[in-house]
């Protein structure tokens, strides 16, 4: 890079790094706060003594969470909706997404098909009809409504759409000239080379599942069958949102802070190595899908 | 001949697709007709009483509807202009770094509370801005004295904006900073021989060179006017700052599935539904004539 070396060229260099230094500090800060939180005694955190530092530190909140059953329920609860909801996804997303990515030549209803599932995806029945159709269809309370009840994810279908699409032709024409029928081109030769963005849609799915606490709330009307999001929802957070002034005053001196820090601690924990392992994948997936040509 | 055969199988790929939207996104849309009845769960959207447009007029009537809809409009807004300039800066600002070990980490680090949840980050919000909370604590060192700052409701737009803009700005950096990479660096070596310190080559190189997907961002941004982000909105308020922190979603929650008002409810989320179709739409119009931008 041939770049100006002027003086004042170095002086914005050296407080722009810095600059952005604090600004990833100013990241990693809520985070860090919370480890300490729930490290700390609870005595000391009741006191206001813990800021940035864990004071008094021990295990004690996650000894006594990890013999919480209804909080090892709820993390039990989105393991197994994760697992389920990513394993769905990928077949679905792949076998809607192939026959979209035809050209109207290939497939006639192509195009007739691709605009409902975009008009899905910009207009919706909204809340209260959504949640009707679902209890009429019996399914609140089941795992399956956690997995299903966000509906087909429309953009991860045009994710892979578009990324299929721009695949070199001749790929799939030579596998047709050996024969090869529409399952076969599509598991042994469309999907072996469609993996960053089927990653990054995975990734997109694993961290909505994980992350989603209102589908679990509307829809799971007992607690034990509420994933981890919605258990500390309605354990941590909906006892400071629905109390008066005064009442959320108190609160604050009495609850157990560590408690809920070593929850959201352990909620936090399995998207730290999701997200820093696929970077590369969402960033490719993003900017494929979303900024074309 | 050959054709037919193949789609045959497509339309059997198809089939899993298509009836988790038939039964998830298109049955609902159905149910959209509660809207225009007086719905009871008992006799179900086939035997309640139709009322025409009833809920509508009774919505307008309503006072709270005025707050919530200028709530909602007025917290969405800033949190576009937030998130679309932000990011900009953040990524402006890592494009000038030249350690490249710093550049990634920075932006690593960066991208990290996209991927919490707001009951996450809610939880920890509310209590860094308790009132023994370090927020507090850092204030009463410069003699502030200690601020309830979710019992406040004129501190609440603020709060969510800035909150999310904090949330998402390095994940929405990753838009511009795939375009600058896009610029070619021949360009600042005949700017730099021209003479062209770094300031005018950020008006003159950097800022046209991703000048396009700036429009294309601000543009698609024109479809969320009506979210405000129920997720994080649901997690940080309290009663004490509905007069400034309800929107539209929380209150179809409320009125619809707490209040047990489904046909209000409804009525307002079908309106919701419809301006955010039709906003979505003129984006994505705008979008294809001004950015050569097609979502398919």
């Amino acid at each position: 890079m041939i770049r100006d070396r002027s003086s004042s060229s170095r002086v914005f260099d050296i407080f722009n790094s810095i600059f952005l230094v604090a600004v990833a500090l100013l990241c990693l800060l809520p985070l860090w706060y919370t480890l300490c939180v729930s490290l700390s005694d609870k005595s000391s955190v009741a006191a206001g003594a813990v800021q940035l530092w864990p004071v008094g530190v021990n295990l004690n909140s996650y000894n006594q969470i990890m013999h919480d059953s209804q909080f090892v329920q709820a993390v039990w609860v989105s393991v197994q909706r994760v697992l389920l909801a990513t394993v769905v996804q990928f077949i679905v997303v792949v076998c809607t997404a192939y026959p979209l990515s035809k050209t109207t030549k290939q497939f006639r209803g192509r195009d007739v098909l691709m605009w409902i599932v975009v008009f899905c995806m910009l207009f919706n029945g909204g809340l209260i009809p959504w949640y009707q159709t679902i209890r009429s269809l019996g399914l609140l309370n089941s795992l399956w409504a956690l997995v299903l009840g966000p509906g087909l994810p429309m953009f991860s279908v045009i994710l892979v759409v578009n990324f299929v699409r721009n695949l070199p032709k001749e790929l799939e024409e030579a596998a047709e000239m050996d024969g090869a029928g529409p399952w076969f081109t599509l598991f042994r030769i469309v999907i072996p080379v469609s993996v960053p963005v089927l990653a990054a849609t995975m990734l997109f799915g694993i961290v909505f599942h994980w992350n989603d606490f209102m589908v679990g709330l509307i829809l799971m009307t007992k607690s034990e069958n509420y994933p981890l999001q919605t258990y500390i929802q309605q354990m941590v957070i909906v006892m400071t949102s629905t109390m008066s002034e005064e009442q959320y005053k108190r609160m604050n001196e009495m609850s157990n802070q560590t408690l809920g820090a070593a929850k959201i601690f352990i909620a936090i924990l399995p998207v730290l190595p999701l997200y820093l392992f696929t970077q590369k994948y969402f960033i490719k997936g993003m900017t494929l899908g979303s900024v074309k040509e | 001949m050959r054709n037919r055969g193949l789609s045959k199988h497509y339309y059997l790929m198809l089939l899993p697709g298509f009836a988790w939207l038939l039964l998830f996104s298109i049955l609902p849309m159905f149910g959209l007709v509660m809207a225009f009845q007086d719905y009871n769960p008992g006799q179900g959207v086939l035997g309640s009483p139709w009322v025409g447009w009833d809920n509508f007029q009774y919505l307008l009537e309503l006072d709270d509807s005025r707050t919530i809809f200028f709530n909602t409009v007025y917290i969405s807004v800033l949190k576009i202009l937030g998130n679309l300039l932000v990011p900009l800066v953040f990524a402006l600002l890592l494009n000038e770094l030249r350690l490249g070990f710093l550049k990634k980490s920075i932006q690593t680090i960066a991208y990290l509370p996209h991927f919490l949840s707001w009951v996450i980050l809610g939880g920890i919000m509310l209590d860094l801005f308790s009132l023994h909370g370090p927020v507090n604590h850092l204030l009463s060192a410069f003699g502030v004295r200690p601020v309830s700052f979710f019992g406040r409701a004129d501190l609440f737009p603020g709060l969510a904006v800035g909150s999310d803009v904090w949330k998402e700005f390095g994940y929405n950096a990753i838009f511009y900073l795939a375009a600058l990479t896009g610029i070619s660096e021949s360009l600042y070596e005949s700017a730099s021989i021209d003479g062209a310190t770094r300031w005018q080559q950020l008006w003159t190189v950097t800022l046209p060179g991703i000048s396009t997907t700036i429009v294309l961002l601000t543009v698609l941004s024109l479809g969320n006017v009506l979210n405000a982000g129920f997720d994080q909105i649901f997690n940080l308020y309290n009663p004490i700052v509905y007069s400034t922190g309800d929107i539209v979603d929380t209150w179809v929650y409320r009125s619809g599935l707490i209040n047990l008002q489904y046909s209000l409810a409804t009525a307002a989320g079908l309106i919701k539904s419809f301006v955010g179709f039709l906003l979505i739409v003129l984006a994505y119009f705008l979008a294809d004539k001004y950015a050569q931008y097609r979502i398919f």
